[in-house]
């Protein structure tokens, strides 16, 4: 039993290890600087530039970070300070709900209601044409997906500010709302932000959902209602030449492996906060 | 003994959920003079302090009947603005509670609430009423720095000043120095002793003997009735009641 | 602020009576029972049976694999390890982190793994990638079960003479069982529901698995390379099996949730 505890431990660093060999190949070959930043990818032709992949995701969950901050936190505020206890009660299983909903049933629901709208409405609201396949569309969806997580854990970090820091406000005549913003705001302002960060990088890595909307042309998007092409839609759209062209599996290894350094580099941040708040419970 | 009555209980009456907290309280507690609450615990001493600043507002499924007058007006009347009746009240609590500032902007948190943003004015307050707490000495050289770096029987008293900033008319002592060590708790007390001459006070005590000291008029709960009230002086020398004859002597507690 | 709440409320309305409109009209008998007929892809005719049954295959194996791994884990962790143990913690830490890893990166790491082995995309591979994804939930949620039970029945069994292991098994597991259960469900709901984890280790296929080396097919891929087509008969199967898979998770999460309630109802404390 010592054994596989210690074999679970090391999961995460087993995979980084297993993915890093496997992109030996390519790091070998083309300095980091080119991979990083050039913009061409064409693999047939031995040309691996990431950087439109990069900034796909990068405008992509920057959509969705901007759109699920405001609508989750305020749902957090409202449940945790405002709201009768039966309402609470009933909206957090509701929300938790969404949380289990897979990534493909959400792209088909993104493709038959967001994308439509985008192209039908949305676009030539600003006079422009676009397929509905864009940015906004994956950021729209991502964003309803990291919803639960937000508010999840906002509300186990409001859970943690004591009551009575509440209690000392309201009785020297502030009002709930100036309570909120200047009391519990600042007690839970680290945890809450972990709580994005870790929504964030659920948004970063996810796949399917915006594999299905996001349009998926490999040029670096100038604006919300251009298509993207984020990295993780990469890896999962290429799996099947993979193995024919040379070096094309260890460049879609290595993007696995930079999503994975980036995606722990954040949990591992969120975490630490989080555990700190998770000590003033008790 | 004669007074003019500063908050006025009439019938009143607080169930939480099915459980009646409160039974019919009627009293009237005197202006500038020391109420003391007593009672066993659980028997609505807090309960009926907490009512007077309508913090209990904030208890899941609270049902209040009667009425609470202060200064004549009717503090549950649903019309009525709750955060100017709390402005009139300061609230002590049993665990002192900084908040999540440095201790100038502990003090000046409630000034600020209510309006007041002029730099000049705020420092006058702040150091006026640390100095009527009897904090300044400690932190005079600290202002800016943590609340929460202050020992428990300082955060207590920078509670004390940050609830007389907002300049109220009542104090209100929920088992003010049960935290405490007791030469911190003998500060508050004596500080107790010297505001009564401007201020109401009003506090809940489970320790008989701090009653003795302190208190001018006295209210005895038992089981959320209103056993027995009256001057000080009456009550711990002439109790009429006979739970009141036993709570006294140290029987029930 | 009400309306924050209610909108993020109401897009779960809006995707629920979506899949519902779009998939209750395809789903029919022959729907469930039968294969897709003329190649994935093209085939108009047939029905997802492929992709329930390999779903159900994979996710029950990575489960079963899974709990293989987490159980006797999550027993050291309460029952053996000295309390606070820094393995311990690195332990809890690192499940949280592993929590949070993107489905994709199990699925090219399987792979990984696979291209080690010599293994073809298959059966197996989809269950080692699929097992590696929901470890982390179901350690962790079992492990959040099993501290709940008290140490005063550990030490009532040691005192009786048992031995850890004994303790474990007979003590704990049965004490925690329908939190066990509640565990093993909801990282099976995470399991079948996920496709990045799939896409490169278990293939696809038209028929039903009958060996852990061939391909399967899995709910998720169905749909999405089905609604990828331009058939509409092909379509209507991705809606169909949208449906299937958003009504079996509901149901794993409705029947986890009322277990949960259940077991919590008995820890007095």
């Amino acid at each position: 039993m010592l054994l596989l505890t210690i074999f679970s431990g090391l999961i995460v660093f087993l995979m980084a290890f297993g993915l890093y060999q496997r992109s030996r190949p390519i790091l070998a070959t083309k300095p980091l600087n080119e991979l990083l930043f050039f913009s061409s990818w064409h693999p047939l032709r031995g040309e691996f530039g990431f950087f439109p992949f990069i900034m796909g995701s990068l405008w992509v969950t920057g959509v969705a970070v901007a759109i699920a901050i405001p609508l989750s936190l305020l749902t957090a505020i409202y449940l945790s300070e405002y709201a009768h206890r039966t309402i609470r009660e009933w909206t957090k299983p509701l929300i938790d709900l969404l949380a289990g909903i897979p990534s493909v049933v959400y792209g088909v629901w993104a493709v038959l209601v967001i994308v439509p709208l985008i192209k039908d409405n949305i676009a030539p609201l600003f006079n422009r044409f676009s397929t509905g396949y864009s940015v906004l569309a994956g950021g729209v969806v991502l964003a309803i997906m990291i919803f639960p997580i937000i508010i999840h854990v906002s509300l186990e970090v409001f859970r943690s500010v004591p009551y009575e820091v509440r209690e000392a406000s309201l009785a020297l005549g502030a009002t709930k709302w100036q309570t909120v913003k200047y009391i519990v705001m600042r007690k839970a302002l680290p945890g809450v932000v972990a709580a994005i960060v870790l929504g964030l990088s659920r948004a970063f890595g996810e796949t399917m959902a915006v594999l299905m909307v996001a349009g998926n042309v490999a040029k670096v998007p100038s604006s919300v209602l251009d298509p993207a092409y984020p990295l993780p839609a990469l890896i999962a759209n290429n799996y099947g030449e993979m193995l024919s062209v040379p070096l094309y599996d260890s460049a879609l290894l290595l993007a696995s492996l930079v999503l994975l350094l980036v995606v722990l580099f954040f949990n591992i941040i969120s975490r630490i906060v989080l555990t700190r708040v998770e000590r003033r419970i008790q | 003994m004669d007074f003019k009555t500063h908050i006025s209980v009439q019938n009143l009456n607080v169930f939480y959920g099915i459980e009646q907290a409160l039974k019919n309280i009627n009293v009237n507690i005197p202006e500038k003079k020391i109420t003391a609450i007593i009672g066993p615990s659980g028997c609505g001493k807090t309960t009926l302090l907490k009512s007077f600043n309508r913090l209990i507002d904030s208890i899941d499924e609270i049902k209040v009947s009667g009425k609470v007058l202060v200064d004549g007006e009717n503090i549950f009347n649903p019309k009525v603005e709750v955060t100017n009746i709390r402005k009139k009240m300061g609230l002590l609590s049993q665990k002192p509670y900084p908040l999540p500032m440095s201790i100038y902007d502990n003090v000046a948190y409630g000034p600020r609430i209510h309006g007041i943003k002029d730099k000049k004015k705020l420092n006058k307050i702040v150091d006026h009423y640390i100095k009527e707490s009897s904090l300044w000495d400690e932190v005079k050289d600290k202002l800016h720095t943590p609340a929460s770096k202050l020992s428990v029987g300082q955060q207590q008293r920078l509670c004390l000043a940050r609830g007389l900033a907002v300049e109220p008319e009542i104090i209100l002592g929920d088992e003010p120095t049960s935290a405490l060590d007791p030469k911190s708790s003998q500060r508050i007390e004596q500080r107790f002793l010297e505001l009564k001459k401007q201020y109401t006070i009003v506090i809940v005590t489970h320790i008989l003997r701090q009653a003795k000291r302190l208190a001018d008029y006295v209210i005895f709960l038992y089981l959320g009735e209103l056993i027995e009230h009256g001057p000080a002086g009456d009550i711990f020398n002439n109790p009429k009641e006979e739970m009141t004859k036993e709570y006294i002597k140290g029987i029930i507690s | 602020m009400i309306a924050a709440t209610l909108i993020i409320l109401s897009s779960l309305v809006l995707i629920l009576t979506t899949i519902v409109i779009k998939g209750l009209p395809a789903i029919n008998l022959a729907m469930i029972t039968q294969t897709p007929k003329g190649g994935y892809y093209l085939g108009k005719e047939g029905g997802i049976l492929n992709a329930i049954v390999g779903s159900l295959y994979l996710a029950g194996g990575a489960t079963f694999l899974a709990v293989l791994i987490s159980l006797p884990v999550v027993l050291y962790l309460n029952v053996y390890a000295k309390k606070n143990s820094r393995l311990i913690t690195f332990t809890r830490f690192s499940f949280d982190v592993l929590w949070g890893v993107p489905s994709i990166v199990f699925g090219a790491f399987g792979f990984t793994i696979m291209l080690f082995f010599g293994l073809r995309a298959s059966l197996l591979g989809g269950i080692i990638a699929v097992s590696l994804l929901i470890l982390p939930i179901m350690s962790r949620t079992m492990d959040e079960i099993i501290r709940m039970v008290p140490e005063e029945l550990l030490d009532s069994s040691y005192a009786l003479g048992a031995t850890r292991f004994e303790t474990a098994l007979k003590v704990v597991v049965r004490q925690a069982l329908p939190g066990i259960l509640t565990a093993v469900l909801i990282a099976f709901g995470r399991g079948i529901g996920d496709a990045a984890s799939v896409i490169f280790t278990a293939g696809f296929t038209d028929s039903i698995p009958y060996s852990l080396l061939r391909p399967a097919a899995t709910l998720p891929l169905a749909i999405f390379f089905q609604l990828g087509t331009p058939f509409p008969e092909v379509q209507e199967r991705a809606y169909a099996s949208a449906l299937i898979l958003t009504v079996i998770i509901l149901i794993i999460s409705i029947v986890a949730r009322i277990l949960t309630k259940k077991f919590t109802k008995h820890i007095v404390k």
